[in-house]
């Protein structure tokens, strides 16, 4: 109950944040709810199934050119788009999965073919002059007044209106899924590949299914980036910096739990504007100085809080899932 | 009246792990309602016989048929769809997740449902003494409750055959009789067909209606409890030839 009303509050917060927030704290917040949907996603594979993806900016990519391209070459709106691109890369993601999971690939390896499938779309696309090339794909920007979500055109407010939206949504459905007995499935097959397949578990299977719904739920991050920021360049939209962004939140905020993700966004984001604030503040230029931070924070956890943060605190906050008792009986 | 179709046959199981023969040619049938203890010395075999019958290895020769039905070909989570639990002689509990929810996950084999297969986890939990222990990470349990989960999570998937893999051992003696009795329970109540791998012979005489002997992967013999303990041949294989003589 007070973990519901906690949930609220916060919820709230970021509903009536706009009434307070100049268009700079705007643009952080929709960072910060792009990175906790992002994080959500890739939780769905590591943190529930246990599966290591570093080449996740491979689904956001894809999501994100074959929407923005079908966008820009046939004027095809977002709302359209968005399923071809979903359906895109939850292929890509069948294609890294059944190669992986058939032929045994397991831990780093299976981390390296991930990277090796995101290395090799970017030169693809780096190739592809339609699309741009090197040279980036551009979004033509129509009218910043205005809410059009059918076409993904509009008002700042819109976006970030549209990002809370997908970070809640994300959240519900890891939520219902943990509850379920794909969850329950996906834990087993993370804690012990030959004892869930003992309990029946087809474990190929499972594994297939959290990395196409991961997949498919970063392509649609991927969309929001495009039509948002309305630039893509391969060597950012495919790039293995994507690809450790997205797994930072999670990661500092706690694999495998459901607010982990979002904790660790909240954390990471304003961190890393914070570093830029300051040394330009002080007048001096240090460029890499946020990912050093971020690397050093990493460190910090990995060394002091090894679970994330968000199990620490909502044990010294008294959230502990283990407490409070009885939920389904 | 015909004799009943064996629940489980085994017929002429080989293995060959490189040069070496692992199991060569051993046979046995369990008729439902049987409970039958393998034994053999260290390295007998036992353990790769039960991993050809639950899927996990493949023989290279023989046959495995369960109520008639030939298991040849499928893969562990097949074999356990079709109707065969087991337990790990290395347990192997999910440790990062609760007692219950290790149990829940066997129960959500035959349903979908979580609340339900909450509902037979608390009951198999309450069978085998782990009830109190429901809500702590199973890493955090002992090697003896982590083979009473072993067995409560192959239970909770409704098995006609549960195969154990030393599960006593490690046990005191009170334990074993308590684990013994339980399984005597679930035999005499629900007709749970039951092959157990196991050493401690307390529990091999009080619960197995007969046994079955290998040794380096042969079939040594095979009767009921009493009969076996005093077969010269099975004194050999773990004594050695020359104190079985005398």
């Amino acid at each position: 109950m007070r973990r519901r009303i906690a949930l609220l509050a916060l919820l709230s917060a970021f509903v009536l944040a706009p009434l307070a927030a100049g268009p700079y704290l705007l643009s952080v917040l929709v960072v910060v709810m792009y990175m906790a949907y992002l994080g959500q996603a890739w939780n769905i594979m590591m943190g529930f199934a246990g599966q290591l993806s570093l080449g996740h900016s491979l689904y956001g990519g894809l999501g994100a050119y074959v929407t923005a391209a079908l966008f820009v070459n046939w004027g095809v709106p977002a709302v359209l788009g968005l399923p071809a691109g979903i359906a895109v890369a939850v292929a890509a993601g069948a294609v890294v999965g059944a190669l992986g999971f058939r032929f045994g690939v397991k831990g780093v390896y299976f981390a390296l073919l991930t990277i090796a499938f995101a290395e090799f779309t970017r030169v693809l696309f780096e190739h592809i002059p339609s699309l741009g090339g090197t040279g980036g794909l551009f979004l033509p920007v129509g009218s910043r007044d205005g809410v059009d979500l059918l076409r993904l055109r509009g008002h700042p407010l819109m976006f970030y209106y549209l990002i809370l939206a997908m970070a809640v949504g994300a959240f519900l459905l890891c939520r219902r899924l943990l509850a379920c007995r794909i969850g329950y499935q996906w834990l087993a097959v993370r804690e012990d590949q030959e004892a869930a397949q003992a309990l029946g578990i087809n474990v190929f299977r499972a594994k297939l299914a959290a990395v196409m719904l991961s997949a498919g739920l970063t392509a649609a991050g991927g969309v929001f980036f495009a039509f948002y920021y309305n630039t893509l360049f391969p060597t950012q939209a495919f790039g293995m910096g994507r690809s450790i962004d997205i797994i930072l939140a999670p990661i500092v905020g706690g694999l495998g739990t459901l607010f982990g993700p979002i904790l660790g966004a909240l954390i990471l984001t304003p961190l890393g504007e914070l570093i830029t604030w300051g040394t330009e503040a002080l007048g001096f230029k240090a460029a890499g100085l946020k990912q050093l931070c971020y690397g050093l924070s990493l460190l910090a956890i990995v060394k002091f809080l090894p679970d994330g943060v968000w199990p620490w605190l909502r044990r010294r906050i008294g959230f502990d899932p283990a407490d409070d008792e009885e939920e389904g009986t | 009246m015909t004799a009943p179709s064996p629940l489980l046959l085994v017929e002429n199981l080989v293995k060959n792990f490189r040069g070496l023969r692992a199991v060569d040619g051993v046979s046995f049938q369990v008729n439902a309602g049987d409970i039958v203890a393998l034994i053999g010395p260290n390295g007998a075999g036992k353990t790769t016989v039960f991993n050809m019958i639950a899927g996990s290895l493949q023989p290279d020769a023989g046959r495995i048929e369960l109520a008639g039905r030939s298991l040849a070909g499928l893969r562990p989570d097949q074999v356990c769809r079709a109707g065969v639990g087991r337990t790990f002689q290395l347990v192997k509990p999910f440790g990062n997740i609760s007692v219950e929810e290790n149990v829940v996950i066997g129960a959500l084999r035959w349903t979908g449902d979580v609340a339900e297969a909450r509902r037979l986890a608390r009951e198999v939990l309450d069978l085998l003494g782990l009830a109190d222990k429901r809500r702590l990470p199973a890493r955090s349990l002992t090697l003896p409750d982590r083979k009473c989960l072993e067995v409560a999570r192959a239970l909770a998937t409704r098995p006609k055959l549960l195969l154990l893999d030393e599960v006593m051992a490690g046990l005191r003696p009170a334990e074993t009789d308590r684990m013994v009795a339980i399984f005597q329970r679930l035999n005499r109540d629900s007709g749970l067909t039951i092959v157990l791998i196991e050493h401690v012979m307390r529990a091999v005489m009080a619960l197995s209606h007969r046994v079955v002997v290998i040794n380096s992967g042969k079939p040594v013999c095979e009767g009921g409890p009493a009969e076996v303990v005093r077969d010269p041949r099975v004194l050999e294989c773990y004594l050695g030839e020359e104190a079985a003589r005398c």
